[in-house]
């Protein structure tokens, strides 16, 4: 199965929200009408609101997430086909990931005991069967498009091309931290709704690794240069046992 | 049975820890939610960014005491080993006490045993101090041996030492650094005064500059407690360690300026600059021109007065990179809850009553020079023998 995605036309979003009572649908959730449109413990997909523009937003299902790169215990992982999902059997609640995630997507259960991270896992179960995810099923103007990354990226340029009036030359989450799953179209600048634009282009674990390989070589050299100095210095200690023997021996001959 | 007398410093205490365990209920029938002003724009709060991030640091004496006697063979530094072993082990134990605190699943706090991240630096973080802990267990067991008169066990250790130590040098120095590399991963995130790809060794060497510091502050402790000297000459010479450990650091501060182009954020006073400012100056510029000041290092209060703005200055800076450094990209201002306070406070308050109780009972301190009556000769210390203190508090 090829790598999958969804493909997001913010100028088709008319914000019925039906992709948020889906998706709190599938996963158990109280659907909260009075809640505000933001992500949280219950509301893996929100729609925001910009003036006359609505924008949904959900985990990003980075190509390399950094999520994954930095939970100690592989709770979270990019599957094959392109999903990012979460253990929480193996979880300790350390919460690297929130402080990590770039697009700032997984919350917590804080008023819980045994609290897990939330986020949109793309419907993986779902996907497995041979299924779209929820919010694409319910969504009435198919503004969410799901289906291999390749083929949205080359959908998102031709919409471009054939109607640039009525878009912005740029798709969201090509390149953004190494790329994402997840791509946007829109009809004005990203930063204008709510995007972060100042991400770095390349995945986000590369700074992180970039130390973290060097740590083997570093355990060899830094034993050998301190077992080194040891056998350098070791001579003082013999110098004061030796000097230490000449001292009784002299107050022995003198005593 | 004689009543204990209640002192100002024993009520303090006791009052900390009643609020502690008060605390302590609300944080495992509530939650964290219940217990501490986090959220999902501000996961990591005081228990990261003081308990961990400066917990570890000001337990770097144990590494840099035992490099200084074992591998540099620097043997007259003997009397202010085993204190700094002790606290160091202790402040382990806190750090992972305090962990178990703030984890949202503590009970799964031995999963990275057997579950692997190699890439995470967290993972690494904590084997790091797993292995590390075990390593201050095993220099701090033969205080305990010691006093059962066990004989065997220290032999073992003794032939054991120089590659445990060479081991915890090892171990330190990559948790340490990689504090500092845990905030390498969020550069959109993290104030530019104090995001840097030198953040690592930034870490590093902030640890080994507070590590004599904390050795002096808990001898001038010690000396009160306990009622006896400090050992001024060794603890001057300390000072030097941290003068050319903040040399260093700051070179490699202004590095990040010139190489960043930072001057506008150095010279904009918002929070940001004000604190940076701060930092820099109070605990990095002032220390660095007292400590190298032979008449302030020679001095007993000057020592103390120095060693404590290192101390505050490295705090300031740790809780900078943690909380003052990302509130302006979460959106939200952080103030932990008294939950929180509490809590640190207790562990805190714990680690002192156990440096105490293992300092009354254990041979962590060595035998005062005793001068014979005619006040010409002296017998040499040749072991550490315990001192029996009475319950002064």
């Amino acid at each position: 199965m090829e790598k999958v995605g969804m493909l997001i036309d913010t100028t088709l979003c008319i914000g019925c929200y039906a992709c948020e009572d889906a998706c709190a649908e599938r996963w158990g959730f109280p659907t909260t009408p009075d809640a505000p449109h933001e992500l949280s413990a219950i509301k893996n997909t929100a729609v925001q609101q910009w003036d006359d523009v609505y924008v949904p937003h959900l985990c990003m299902h980075c190509e390399e997430p950094t999520c994954a790169s930095v939970c100690p215990v592989g709770a979270l992982k990019k599957t094959e086909v392109g999903p990012v999902v979460y253990d929480s059997d193996k979880c300790i609640g350390c919460r690297y990931c929130m402080q990590a995630c770039p697009f700032q997507i997984p919350k917590y259960q804080w008023g819980k005991l045994n609290p897990k991270i939330m986020k949109c896992d793309m419907c993986y179960p779902r996907i497995q069967e041979g299924k779209a995810p929820a919010c694409v099923e319910a969504c009435p103007v198919q503004a969410r498009i799901f289906g291999p990354r390749e083929d949205l990226l080359q959908e998102a340029y031709k919409r471009i091309r054939e109607n640039s009036g009525n878009y912005y030359p740029r798709i969201y989450g090509v390149q953004e931290a190494g790329g994402t799953s997840i791509l946007y179209l829109a009809n004005k600048p990203f930063e204008q709704l709510g995007f972060k634009t100042n991400l770095p282009q390349h995945p986000l674990p590369l700074l992180t690794w970039n130390v973290m390989s060097k740590i083997p070589n570093y355990v060899f050299w830094a034993g050998t240069l301190l077992g080194g100095i040891w056998w350098i210095t070791k001579r003082r200690e013999e110098v004061r046992q030796y000097e230490r023997k000449l001292k009784k021996t002299d107050e022995q001959n003198h005593g | 049975m004689k009543i204990p007398r209640l002192t100002f410093w024993k009520a303090v205490f006791w009052i900390i820890v009643a609020f502690g365990l008060w605390a302590t209920v609300i944080r495992y029938t509530q939650g964290l939610g219940g217990a501490t002003h986090l959220s999902d724009r501000f996961p990591w709060g005081l228990w990261i960014g003081f308990d961990i991030l400066c917990g570890v640091g000001l337990a770097s004496g144990g590494f840099v005491m035992a490099a200084t006697v074992y591998i540099f063979h620097l043997d007259h530094y003997k009397p202010i080993l085993r204190p700094a072993i002790l606290t160091a082990f202790l402040g382990y134990i806190l750090v992972i006490g305090a962990l178990l605190f703030d984890l949202g699943r503590p009970w799964n706090i031995w999963h990275p045993v057997i579950m692997w991240n190699p890439h995470s630096v967290m993972f690494e973080v904590g084997w790091c101090v797993m292995l590390y802990t075990t390593v201050l267990a095993l220099e701090f067991s033969p205080m305990v041996f010691e006093r059962l008169n066990l004989e065997k066990p220290q032999r073992v250790l003794h032939a054991i030492t120089i590659p445990l130590v060479i081991a915890g040098v090892i171990l330190s120095s990559l948790h340490q650094s990689s504090l500092g590399s845990l905030y390498l991963i969020v550069p959109e995130k993290l104030y530019p005064l104090w995001y840097s790809s030198n953040l690592p060794y930034l870490f590093f060497l902030s640890a080994v500059a507070v590590g004599p510091a904390m050795i002096t502050i808990e001898s001038f402790f010690s000396s009160r407690a306990f009622h006896r000297e400090i050992e001024l000459p060794l603890l001057s010479q300390l000072g030097k360690v941290t003068v050319v450990a903040l040399a260093v650091y700051l070179v490699l501060k202004i590095e990040d300026v010139l190489g960043g182009n930072l001057f506008s954020y150095v010279f904009t006073f918002n929070l940001e600059g004000i604190l940076y400012w701060a930092e820099i100056i109070l605990g990095v510029i002032v220390p660095i021109v007292l400590l190298s000041t032979p008449k302030v290092r020679r001095d007993k209060n000057w020592l103390f007065a120095s060693s404590l703005l290192v101390v505050l200055g490295f705090i300031l800076n740790r809780m900078n990179v943690s909380i003052t450094g990302i509130e302006r990209s979460a959106g939200v201002s952080y103030f932990p809850s008294w939950m929180e306070i509490s809590i640190t406070f207790m562990i805190v308050a714990l680690g002192f009553a156990a440096f105490e109780l293992a300092a009354r009972y254990l041979p962590v301190f060595p035998a005062e020079i005793v001068r014979a009556p005619s006040g010409e000769d002296e017998v040499e210390i040749v072991s550490f023998k315990e001192i029996p203190v009475e319950s002064k508090n």
